[in-house]
């Protein structure tokens, strides 16, 4: 293997875990909600305001971890009237979801315009989170760059997939949260606080695609702009389906569509012609076909989308 | 700045003289056909989120045929070309139907991941083998003079799209309330077992429902394309597909109700661009207001089921 092979590879690797951070965060939260019984359109929306609050706040303050805190106070508080909608007066939660992203991505740029007058130009920026290599562990080659020398918030993002596996299945709060998912009924008469526990998902959902989409503005780009996102809420939603409900595959998942990005991007870089567009549809319809393939054993929670009246 | 001024320029914008009011009806025309498509899926509960990606299926299919259709007469062009687009629209609604009738698959996450699998297979086509040769910009050759929508009104853009639509909605009312297939329709929405049990080929309706919902927000992408841009491009529309969601769940998902929602936001639509020039107000407002009035609609729907009550 050549030197200039193994840069590459590792340029690719470091960029595959870049671009799958954001949807780590993001489809972490929404595995939450959703083993809650909850489906959070409204994630694409969260992300775009994590990204701008967060990017606002860093830019004016100059300090990106206070940034980094009002992405995801920002996000508790939009789950919290995610939680109202669907849970308190249990509107559809597809189209209470929707309604929020349409809000927020109007919402997102619209208070970054107002705080920061800028027409034309070069936009603001922030001089993004750096890389914390860790002692000895990022001398490795290829993986020691990959995984050793990464920003805090990555090793975070890491570091919450097993804390998540073992909340949802190791725990009996994990064990009360997926009974919520598939009988509410049930739950209930076993003591469960149906709607507490939903609004706590949606809260921990909306803080972690905050930061997700945060990621995007202080650990990535250094900026906001709209649309900053490019739909990646929506391809959580899509990753949720894709890693079947458990964090553990959605690190998989992630990896593998952060992964089709960074090839993508590669490619586009040394000028192949290849149209680009289908890769990045990969992702979508990768998850279709999974949808297809798993649809003669129907895994999803079994209460998803369907809102839940106390009986008292 | 006084809001007093700020939201009359709105409205001076959307209505105040005749050009405003025509680029208002501009607008209305493909919202129109988005909130017709929507509601009538909605009505018998299938849930197509993917007007957005079949207005573009539609549009691409349409503008296939108008490119090269130099040879006919607008008589015949147009009609082919609105058929044809309707056709497009229609199969991107189709296979979300089967795999929810055949397989169970949930429709919100196909019909929702369909739209981006959509985007990008008209980006790679416009991209790829379409570019415009000469300026490189993503847009097919220009579609012949004889598939362009007339202008109604010399001197505006107020084309022949804006009656397709009136006649559409105009059709819905029809369909829903005279007919027995629209009455059925309603009958699967309020609800599937009793419509099952009274020997309604429930499975049938639900994929004829979402066909011609699909291929009603294809006829609104050959409107943009006919009507406005005059060839394919990857810009046909900001989310109306989005936004049809939006009026018709504030329509009520009737006929008269999406009407007036879908002329109230053409009028957001195009009087926060107004705004935005006379004041600096930034046009992500309009996004905004669609999304909060969504969300105020929802709560409003809780407190006319459940109406508050003194109990003594």
């Amino acid at each position: 293997m050549s030197l200039l092979d193994a840069t590459l590879i590792t340029g690719v690797l470091a960029a595959t875990l870049r671009l799958a951070m954001p949807l780590i965060y993001g489809t972490i939260g929404e595995t939450f909600t959703e083993r809650a019984g909850i489906l959070n359109l409204g994630i694409e929306g969260m992300m775009l305001m994590g990204a701008s609050t967060g990017f606002l706040v860093g830019y004016s303050s100059g300090d990106l971890w206070l940034g980094v805190l009002a992405a995801a106070i920002t996000g508790v508080m939009l789950g919290l009237v995610m939680g109202f909608l669907t849970i308190s007066i249990g509107a559809q939660q597809h189209v209470a979801g929707l309604g929020l992203t349409i809000a927020c991505s109007g919402l997102s740029f619209y208070i970054y315009r107002i705080t920061i007058e800028n027409v034309g130009g070069i936009p603001p920026h922030v001089d993004p989170f750096h890389t914390i290599p860790i002692p000895y562990l990022s001398q490795i080659p290829i993986i020691g760059e990959v995984l050793f020398d990464q920003h805090a918030l990555a090793y975070l993002g890491l570091i919450l997939v097993p804390i998540s596996a073992f909340i949802l299945f190791r725990t009996r709060f994990g064990l009360a949260l997926r009974a919520v998912g598939e009988n509410p009924n049930a739950a209930a008469t076993a003591g469960i606080d149906v709607f507490k526990m939903r609004y706590l998902c949606l809260t921990i959902a909306g803080a972690l695609s905050a930061v997700g989409g945060a990621w995007l503005s202080l650990a990535e780009s250094g900026m906001f702009l709209p649309g900053l996102t490019q739909g990646r809420g929506w391809v959580c939603i899509a990753l949720v389906v894709f890693a079947n409900w458990s964090p553990i595959r959605v690190l998989g998942g992630a990896i593998l569509f952060g992964g089709i990005d960074a090839v993508q991007l590669s490619l586009q870089s040394v000028g192949w012609n290849v149209p680009y567009q289908l890769f990045l549809m990969l992702p979508y319809v990768l998850t279709i076909a999974a949808l297809i393939a798993v649809s003669r054993r129907a895994r999803a929670p079994a209460a998803l989308l369907s809102s839940y009246k106390r009986e008292d | 700045m006084n809001p007093i001024y700020g939201y009359g320029q709105l409205v001076y914008g959307a209505l105040g003289d005749k050009l405003a009011l025509t680029e208002t009806f501009v607008i209305f025309a493909p919202l129109l056909l988005c909130g017709v498509a929507v509601a009538l899926a909605f009505t018998c509960k299938f849930w197509n989120i993917g007007a957005e990606g079949q207005l573009y299926s539609g549009g691409m299919i349409g503008a296939l045929f108008a490119v090269y259709s130099t040879s006919l007469p607008s008589i015949i062009s147009i009609p082919v070309m609105l058929i044809l687009a309707f056709l497009g629209g229609a199969a991107w609604a189709a296979w979300p139907a089967i795999l929810k009738v055949k397989l169970k698959v949930d429709e919100v996450v196909t019909t929702l991941l369909g739209n981006w699998v959509m985007t990008y297979a008209v980006a790679a086509v416009l991209f790829g083998p379409w570019k415009n040769p000469v300026t490189g910009w993503p847009e097919s050759p220009v579609i012949a003079d004889t598939a362009k929508y007339p202008i109604l009104i010399a001197g505006s853009r107020f084309h022949l799209g804006i009656i397709v639509a009136l006649i559409v909605a105009a059709a819905f009312y029809v369909i829903i309330r005279k007919t027995k297939w629209g009455f059925e329709l309603r009958g699967i929405g309020g609800n599937p077992t009793a419509s099952y049990a009274s020997g309604i080929n429930v499975s049938r309706q639900i994929i004829t429902a979402a066909i011609v919902s699909g291929g009603i927000a294809g006829l609104a992408g050959i409107g943009q394309v006919a009507g406005i841009q005059f060839h394919m491009t990857t810009d046909l529309s900001p989310g109306y597909g989005y936004t049809g969601v939006v009026i018709a769940m504030v329509g009520g998902l009737t006929p008269i109700g999406v009407l007036l929602a879908s002329f109230l936001m053409a009028v957001i639509v195009q009087g926060t661009q107004a705004m935005h020039r006379e004041t600096g107000v930034p046009w992500a407002l309009a996004e905004t207001i669609q999304g909060i009035i969504l969300l105020c609609l929802l709560v409003g729907i809780f407190f006319t089921k459940y109406r508050l009550r003194r109990v003594k």
